[in-house]
């Protein structure tokens, strides 16, 4: 995954500009500054209420509804373990608590180096092949314990 | 001559190791100087023959999975190219068992073509009925349509022809085609394969909503957990429109549609159809009132066709072989195929295009093979999340809309689940009040509060305090959730609570028992 732009509100005013055009352009215009620098800081909240004519109220309530917007800087990479019930079906409550105890973590919480945000995701559609993870942008099904610890130092590197 | 090879890009495959498979096969190729093509098609949904590796032999195609990263080379010395034997051999794909018993009819072309090639997709009979639609005009498209028999496939089973009709009829300048691609359920995939292995497909049953309304706009709402959806989908629609199929001029008719597809942000409610549209509006994905029906009033306040991506793309079929063909598959109310799609601990799982009216235990016992463990099944949950849990007694439940609402039971999205004798039931009340609570949106107080005492009851229940008092507190909870929630969300959430108390009392009985080790 590309490393994360530093802040910049000047690229957050690029963006607004570029999407507003669109119908409904709140989300696209969330998803592309989280892209670009790892979250969505207030600052950001700020800059995006102004020029699209909205109260910081409105967009701050926007982003703290959705689940995919964080609002401080998450891990290097993320690790979203399915915890929905084909893969708790097929044994995934066993691989999530080894994935914790590898990393050192709870769901929802990042290691201390930084490296690694560990979330809970409800079904990545891959319910047959369960169960089934996603590292930044990577699936990976049929885990099992060898599969999991090779996941979990991936994630770490 | 170029040999073809078939490595599907569908994400059971890709999990499974697709990608790397390609890099081996491309590298192995180059230095024995064979001279191939990859093709990434879809998935034929045998998904635990993934990633099924195809060659395009004299006989026809050959099968081989699942091929695992680093079994590639093998797989060539086995003779791959020539279609030769080896230990992973399923033959012909299509004669497969899994295969021979389905009816395809919405994905007919699935795992077959090449999903981003449109001269493949109208070689396969693509087109046809878009084609069609137009010669016929939109009143024409409704009847066929509404004749046809077909209903919702996300799961409301409201008839598709009876929706567009009210979009047509309604005033309006501007019209929208909304396809819910926000497939959140567990257990459900249909929308995702049919994308990534048939996009074209979805974008005809759009265009042709577009006709039936006098829609100007569609939008596909596609969740943020399927990356490679919305790659192939957005590429789909960029060369679509490149073609002429969409645009100022859709087919060189009179009419204009562009569709365009929005990301959602991780909110399972969101396949709520208002709530998509508060969501598309660019607000907090929270749940209307109704009336006013988006029909009459949805996206901006216009006339909006809202409908789950199968009941879309199993319009093209229907316009390409008339309503009467489709009709003449199904059962009672329950019309056409339905692609079953069975997962969890499941021996063979995917997907299964078939006629309404198998029996649930035809389903998870004959076609899946039971269970993966090898264990007996003990429950099945049908619906995704918000669908009851099957005991063995209801095996007999014919898959059709009235006989799983007849036994307090729904189909959903078709999502079928299955569970071994490990489970425990009351954990799985337990998740479903405690996913409840974190997907709620808030708006309404059963759904927001309930949810969250609910959670909390159960695990008094679990606890072994006073359980017999405390599942009376849940039942009457569980009352207040059904018939007071704004939507499904909360109003559902008690089909998989309540199922499991009264299919499976052994589970809540008496002092704590396996408690969940958390």
């Amino acid at each position: 995954m590309a490393p994360k732009a530093e802040f910049d509100s000047e690229d957050v005013a690029a963006i607004v500009e570029d999407l507003k055009g669109l119908e409904g352009p709140l989300l696209p215009i969330l998803h592309a500054v989280q892209d670009r620098f790892g979250h969505v800081p207030d600052e950001a909240v700020r800059v995006i209420a102004h020029r699209l004519n909205l109260t910081r109220a409105e967009v701050y309530g926007v982003v703290s509804f959705y689940h995919d917007y964080h609002r401080e800087p998450h891990g290097a990479h993320t690790l979203k373990v399915c915890r929905a019930e084909a893969c708790q079906a097929a044994g995934g409550d066993a691989i999530a608590d080894r994935i914790e105890k590898a990393l050192g973590i709870k769901f929802g919480e990042t290691t201390a180096d930084g490296r690694v945000t560990l979330e809970a995701v409800y079904c990545l559609g891959l319910c047959a092949t369960a169960p089934s993870a996603m590292l930044d942008d990577r699936l990976f099904g049929r885990l099992n314990a060898a599969k999991a610890d090779r996941l979990t130092a991936e994630a770490q590197l | 001559m170029t040999t073809r090879i078939f490595i599907p890009l569908d994400s059971f495959a890709v999990a499974n190791g697709a990608d790397e498979l390609c890099d081996e096969l491309t590298h192995l190729a180059a230095r024995r100087g064979l001279d191939i093509e990859i093709v990434r098609n879809g998935s034929r949904g045998m998904a635990w023959l993934e990633p099924l590796v195809e060659v395009e032999t004299h006989q026809g195609r050959i099968g081989y999975g699942p091929i695992e990263p680093g079994e590639m080379e093998a797989l060539l010395d086995a003779g791959l190219m020539n279609g030769g034997a080896h230990a992973k051999c399923i033959g012909d794909p299509e004669e497969h068992p899994f295969m021979k018993g389905q009816t395809r009819l919405t994905f007919k072309r699935c795992g077959v073509t090449d999903p981003l090639s449109l001269d493949d997709y109208e070689a396969h009979g693509g087109l046809i009925g878009l084609k069609r639609a137009i010669e016929m005009g939109g009143a024409g498209v409704v009847d066929e349509v509404t004749e046809s028999g077909l209903r919702g496939r996300g799961g409301a089973g409201f008839p598709t022809g009876i929706k567009w009709k009210t979009v047509r009829e309604a005033a309006g300048e501007r019209k929208y085609i909304v396809a819910n691609a926000d497939e959140g359920d567990s257990g459900t995939f249909a929308d995702r394969m049919i994308m990534e292995g048939d996009p074209f497909c979805l974008i005809e049953g759009m265009a042709i909503a577009a006709v039936a309304t006098g829609a100007t706009k569609g939008y596909i709402y596609l969740r943020s957990e399927y990356p490679v959806a919305i790659r192939v989908m957005r590429e789909a629609i960029r060369r679509a429109t490149a073609a002429g199929v969409l645009g100022v001029s859709m087919m060189g008719s009179a009419q204009a549609f562009d569709i365009e597809v929005r990301v959602g942000a991780g909110a399972y409610v969101c396949g709520e159809e208002t709530s998509l549209l508060d969501s598309l509006e660019g607000k907090r994905g929270q749940v209307r009132f109704k009336p006013p029906l988006p029909a009459i009033k949805g996206l901006f306040g216009r006339p909006t066709v809202i409908n789950n991506v199968i009941s879309l793309a199993s319009t093209p079929e229907i316009l390409a072989k008339g309503a009467k063909f489709y009709k003449d598959f199904g059962m009672g109310r329950s019309r056409g195929t339905i692609p079953l799609q069975i997962a969890g601990n499941v021996r063979h799982g995917g997907l299964f295009e078939v006629a309404f009216g198998l029996t649930l235990g035809e389903i998870v016992e004959g076609i899946a093979g039971g269970t993966d463990t090898g264990k007996p099944i003990r429950a099945v949950q049908v619906g995704g999340p918000l669908g009851a849990y099957f005991p063995r007694a209801l095996f007999d439940t014919p898959f059709d809309y009235e006989a799983f609402a007849e036994k307090n039971g729904l189909i959903g999205h078709a999502g079928i689940v299955i569970f071994d004798e490990d489970v425990d039931m009351k954990k799985q009340a337990r998740f479903a009040f405690e996913f409840c609570a974190i997907e709620s949106c808030g708006k309404c107080t059963p759904c927001r509060i309930g949810a969250v005492r609910g959670l909390e009851t159960m695990d008094k229940v679990i606890g072994g305090e006073n359980v017999s008092g405390n599942l009376e507190l849940v039942e009457d909870l569980c009352n207040t959730m059904q018939f007071g929630s704004l939507c499904a969300l909360g109003g559902f959430t008690p089909y998989p609570v309540m199922s499991a108390i009264r299919h499976f009392p052994e589970d809540f009985e008496g002092t704590p028992m396996r408690v969940a080790a958390e």
